[in-house]
């Protein structure tokens, strides 16, 4: 018999092991890593704005882990997601421009629709380019997320240019009645946590519920007795690429109604990719993703803390957050490999 | 060199794949290792060439107890194992492929091409150095695999199943080569399900049944006794029920089939509702290429298959299914069930998509996890309902298979319904599929066990090198007889006669 | 026009050249690594590390030799977590590698902040005597600094290990076919290890070869973009090197011609050239993958073909990120 290890020790070794090396990083550094950990709770937690922007960037990262979390089922590497978001954010600032001076709430509307379409094209493709073009998913992905960069550019600095400007960073900022509503004093607004909130019930209902999400996971497992089972293994990996495409366009759109309000450069600010950490670590289910989510924007926000309070780089938070992914796949390799577990 | 086993175990979990096997093969002759598949032959020739340690038994060479760790060290010793599918790197030269593995720095070109085209000329192959492996036909990367073993010093040359997959020429091509060989005093090995390649070659064969060395023969070789060997167990014709059979339901019409290894051609074969098949046939034949055109997996390069009136060949498999053609793969985790998937999940995949029984698409799981406890109980699965099918044995993967089958079935094809399995699954899921016979379905199935082929076909088909080469009606055929044709053989002709 | 045609003046190309540098040993690196049947997909944070690590190291020490044996350290180190991952404990190969992309982003910014632009040392132009005043040539090969010549040996080295030496074929031999090596004899863990270490330490050098080299010292995400850009020409180099290397000088050349090509086509933003590596990749795959290049080559005549066939390839190795058990 093979030793095993208790679930406990399973959840907290990894993090454990995270802090360890986060702390002698933070040492490296010059600094006390006690007093770190403190000012990064302390700047997501401490006031009310801070708790409010915690839930804006979870917002971005639950629908977007929520999406990931059909094509990793499906057995699928959507690191397209980056830009699919990109697109999300495109088509919403397309519909504030098909709609110039409509009324505010079909202004919206339309933001978010086009934005998830958006989304879900471009998620596809990448869909497209494996099936069809013998491209391999994650390459297929990490192309057309340059692509959509390169559209981005193009867009703001050619025809969206705002005009009297020279400036080729943003396009122009929308008017304040197409902003999705916040509470009043903060940046969180009710509506995105409500979007959030729908998506990840859905994903759940979907992925446990249905016999569509029951197909991915077949697909995602050996996608040959699928077939034989009688499964459209095709159609089935195109729907997760479309599906998860809809989430990230719907991310970008959020961005641009309500925490944007314009298209820049980066929008998507590393959320898709964040969200790829985000479902790893969560061992791929929808109860915890949303959890280990916002916990890592709670993290997000910390760390913008520490450049004011510490003058350390807000980019520490990333480093937790990857050090954490890290201990955590080779804690479940070696209770694998040498204690006999299984997942 | 003097190859001699003594007393090899080997065991992989409950099977006991090598159960005390001797053997004793002399330099310069040829012997020969005969048995069914999963007989052990393939596991005692790892053990010989290092892939495997046995459990307990010795390995002399020339009368030297030795060890062998490694292929590598197996090798140095002067042992070389050609496998059945060559065990070469398909993307490089030939050249390549021959200098891998020799130490040294730079690529001795030079001398290695010199050697690699004497050796080639010496055994008449017809090689090109610069030529990429994935280029050649297996038969060709068996020349290279030789060349490349005998440059590297082996003394000893294990071939295992050799000539399949290989054309006429090259296997008399092969067999010369072989007889060359010995005559330069080195030991062959060839193991091989194949009669009449082990007649026509070795002066000595031995054959494997169940892990168990069964019986030896030296030349001249009588073919009927080693059948008998092999094959044949009490035959026990038990009351075959009498089922009337009803109109065409499957029709093959002069169809063109192929894979990368073989090429079926003008294949035509009627099946009734409510007949079963059984396939003979030594493994790859063509049995498992037709049931896969027959199942609508593999789509066929010519001629037509009609299944229920409708020609189906060309279209999409679903259509297959909807037909009420169902398939049941060999390979049970590959291509039939899916790990990681429960027993229930199995159930609502195939019952909602495939059988359209419910269009809903949200699953009742109370619902489901209740059926699904009824069929794991009526098809008497050792498993749960939550059980992942991967941690189900062999047995109760293949009921679970069953289990899935669904309710509207036309056409039913097995490879190897019962491959591996203990008596008491083969019996129940016979019983199971003799059932649902009566109720219409024609069944196609392969198998390697003859009882099981006799016992319960209607018609046999015999498959040999890609040709159907005799469709028999089971009450007129004998057991020797069969023996003969599936080794590629006419019978003697008072076989024929006592039977006719 | 006249800026487009600029480009392809000799002083223009040596600066490409030199410009291609770091992409050279990355592309390289991952090509090693890949090759041995390792996927490093770390390589964006893996170069971004080294590229810290080099200018941190040769400034403190103000020893260039150390700050590139620092990165290369680095970037071994984050290798070998790749390889202890995925050969010894049989994870998810690109699930570590992506993480560790984004760690290294991260940890760089993190660790940097005090070496933002600030000036540090940087490697001297070395111009071989006699060999730089050829004509054309000189300028181009002899007329450049000690990181250009190592990428120029490092392409033919590469080159002549995997096509020429015993080793190199089992290092292409345990890429694509492991069981092939091992019935060889090969210890096909070991081999991997090695050469995914190798690789790494390849890639930190790219890195530092970026920031000691090319645009010379520190600043947030100095290698923005530069590791995928490395991936994708591994896959557009098909794994042979001279293809690869000929990929990493196509984007120097392209990244340079922005500026001419901006005036050339107007509209089109200069940032957007950058990124054409990876639409050029995709192309080339579908290409590649469908079989009209196949049928093109039958009329070549055999010899033609077959040296055209690993030059062409567009199939990774075969054993390319699937795990090996020797018994």
């Amino acid at each position: 018999m093979k030793r095993s290890f208790s679930p406990v020790a399973v959840g907290v070794a990894p993090v454990l092991l995270a802090l360890l090396v986060t702390s002698l990083i933070i040492i490296i550094a010059g600094a006390q890593p006690l007093e770190v950990f403190l000012a990064i709770i302390n700047g997501s937690f401490g006031t009310a704005i801070k708790i409010s922007d915690t839930f804006v960037v979870w917002v971005s990262l639950a629908i977007c882990s929520a999406g990931l979390l059909v094509t990793f089922r499906a057995g699928q590497w959507n690191i397209g997601v980056e830009g699919q978001i990109v697109l999300g954010a495109i088509g919403a600032v397309w519909a504030t421009r098909l709609f110039e001076g409509g009324a505010p709430a079909l202004v919206i509307s339309t933001m978010l629709l086009l934005g998830m379409i958006a989304g879900a094209l471009w998620g596809v493709l990448v869909g497209l380019l494996k099936i069809y073009g013998g491209v391999n998913e994650i390459f297929g992905g990490l192309g057309l997320n340059f692509v959509a960069t390169s559209m981005t550019i193009y867009l703001i600095s050619g025809p969206w240019k705002p005009e009297g400007t020279s400036s080729v960073s943003a396009s122009k900022l929308l008017p304040n009645e197409i902003w999705l509503p916040t509470l009043e004093g903060l940046r969180v607004s009710p509506v995105s946590i409500v979007l959030a909130l729908i998506v990840i019930v859905l994903v759940f209902l979907a992925l446990r519920g249905t016999i569509w999400g029951l197909e991915l996971k077949a697909v995602g497992q050996n996608d040959r007795s699928a077939f034989v089972l009688g499964v459209p293994t095709q159609r089935i990996l195109l729907s997760a690429y479309t599906v998860c495409g809809i989430c990230a366009g719907l991310v970008g759109a959020i961005l641009v109604a309500g925490v944007r309000h314009q298209l820049v450069v980066n929008i998507s600010a590393g959320y898709g990719f964040f969200s790829i950490l985000i479902v790893l670590l969560s061992g791929f289910t929808a109860v915890w993703s949303p959890l280990i989510a916002f916990f890592f924007a709670a993290l997000g926000i910390g760390g913008t803390a520490l450049r004011l309070g510490l003058d350390l780089d807000s980019s520490l938070s990333g480093v937790l957050q990857g050090v954490l992914v890290v201990s955590f796949e080779l804690v479940q390799g070696i209770r694998q490999k040498w204690f006999g577990g299984d997942n | 060199m003097k190859v001699t086993l003594s007393h090899i175990h080997k065991r992989f979990g409950a099977v006991h794949a090598n159960n005390d096997i001797s053997i004793n093969v002399e330099g310069g002759t040829i012997f020969g290792l005969l048995g069914e598949n999963g007989a052990g032959k393939s596991t005692l020739m790892k053990v010989l060439s290092g892939f495997f340690a046995a459990d307990s038994g010795e390995i002399k060479l020339n009368d030297q107890v030795v060890s062998l760790s490694s292929p590598a060290d197996a090798l140095e010793k002067g042992i070389g194992m050609l496998h059945q599918d060559p065990l070469d790197v398909p993307p490089m030269r030939l050249l390549e492929n021959f200098m891998m593995g020799v130490r040294g720095f730079l690529q001795p070109r030079r001398t290695a091409e010199s050697s690699f085209r004497e050796l080639c000329q010496a055994f008449d192959f017809d090689l090109d150095p610069h030529a990429f492996v994935h280029d050649l036909s297996v038969g060709e990367r068996q020349q290279l695999e030789i060349v490349r073993l005998l440059w590297l010093g082996v003394e000893t040359l294990i071939l295992d199943e050799p000539t399949t997959g290989i054309s006429a020429p090259q296997k008399e091509k092969l067999f010369a080569t072989l007889h060359q060989l010995a005559a330069d005093g080195k030991s062959i090995i060839f193991v091989s399900h194949k009669l009449e390649d082990v007649e026509v070659l070795c002066s000595e064969v031995a054959v494997l049944r169940q892990g168990v060395l069964v019986g030896q023969q030296n030349a001249p070789i009588d073919p009927a006794g080693l059948v008998k060997m092999m094959f044949v167990q009490e035959v026990n014709l038990e009351e075959r029920l009498n089922v009337d059979l009803g109109s065409t339901f499957l029709q093959v019409q002069d169809a063109t089939m192929s894979d990368l290894r073989l090429k079926m051609e003008g294949v035509t074969l009627d099946v009734k509702a409510g007949e079963v098949i059984g396939l003979a046939g030594l493994e790859g034949s063509g049995q498992q290429l037709l049931m896969q055109a027959c199942a609508g997996l593999h789509r066929i390069d010519k001629g037509a298959i009609v299944v229920g009136g409708q020609t189906l060949s060309g279209r999409p498999y679903q259509e297959w299914l909807n037909a009420g053609v169902a398939f049941m793969p060999a390979d049970r985790m590959a291509e039939g069930l899916v790990p990681g998937l429960s027993i229930a999940e199995h159930h609502v995949l195939t019952r909602y998509r495939r059988d359209q029984e419910q269009d809903k698409k949200t699953i009742d799981w109370p619902l489901f996890r209740k059926h699904s406890q009824e069929k794991i109980t009526e098809f008497n699965i050792k498993g749960f309902v939550d059980s992942t099918v991967e941690s189900l044995s062999g047995g109760n993967q293949q009921r679970a298979l069953l289990s899935l089958l669904p309710k509207k079935l036309r056409l039913l094809i097995m490879e190897h319904p019962t491959r591996g399995l203990d008596i008491e699954s083969v019996l129940y899921i016979w019983g199971k599929l003799l059932k649902r016979r009566q109720d219409g379905t024609a069944i196609i199935f392969s198998s390697a066990d003859l009882d099981e082929v006799f016992q319960y076909s209607d018609r046999i088909v015999v498959c040999f090198g890609g040709q159907i080469t005799a469709v028999l009606n089971t009450s007129e055929t004998s057991v020797e007889q069969l023996g003969y044709l599936i080794a590629g053989k006419q019978p003697p002709a008072d076989l024929r006669e006592e039977n006719v | 026009m006249e800026e487009l045609l600029a480009i392809f003046s000799i002083t223009a190309l040596s600066s490409v050249l030199a410009f291609s540098a770091p992409l050279i040993f990355a592309a390289l690196g991952e090509t090693w690594s890949e090759r041995a049947g390792v996927i490093n997909l770390s390589v964006e944070g893996t170069m971004m590390m080294g590229a810290l690590t080099g200018f941190a190291a040769a400034k403190v020490t103000e020893s260039l030799v150390i700050g590139f044996v620092a990165a290369m350290a680095v970037g071994a180190a984050m290798s070998a977590i790749v390889a202890f991952g995925s050969i010894t404990l049989d994870r998810d190969q690109v699930a570590i590698g992506f993480v560790l992309a984004l760690l290294g982003v991260e940890l760089s910014s993190f660790l940097g902040t005090p070496f933002v632009r600030i000036p540090g040392v940087a490697v001297r132009p070395l111009p071989i005597p006699i060999l730089a005043d050829i004509p054309i040539l000189g300028p181009l090969f002899f007329d450049q600094d000690i990181v250009t010549y190592l990428s120029f040996i490092l392409i033919v080295f590469t080159w002549f290990w995997f096509y020429r030496t015993q080793a190199g074929l089992v290092l292409r031999g345990i890429g694509e076919r492991p069981e092939a090596a091992f019935a060889r004899g090969v210890n096909v863990i070991r081999l991997r290890y090695i050469y995914t270490l190798i690789g790494g330490a390849m890639i930190g050098f790219g890195g530092a070869a970026f920031s000691l080299h090319v645009i010379l010292g520190w600043s947030y995400r100095h290698t923005a973009n530069f590791g995928w850009i490395a991936l994708a020409i591994v896959i557009f180099g098909g794994w042979h090197p001279y293809r690869v290397a000929m990929g990493a000088y196509l984007f120097g050349l392209i990244r340079a011609a922005a500026t001419g090509l901006q005036s050339a086509i107007p509209g089109v933003p200069v940032q957007v050239f950058p990124l054409l590596p990876f639409p050029l990749m995709i192309l080339t795959l579908i290409i590649f993958n469908s079989d009209s290049l196949e049928r093109l080559k039958l009329y070549l005549p055999t010899r033609v073909q077959r040296s055209l066939t690993s030059f062409l390839r567009s199939t990774p190795p075969a054993g390319l990120g699937k795990h090996f058990e020797q018994d």
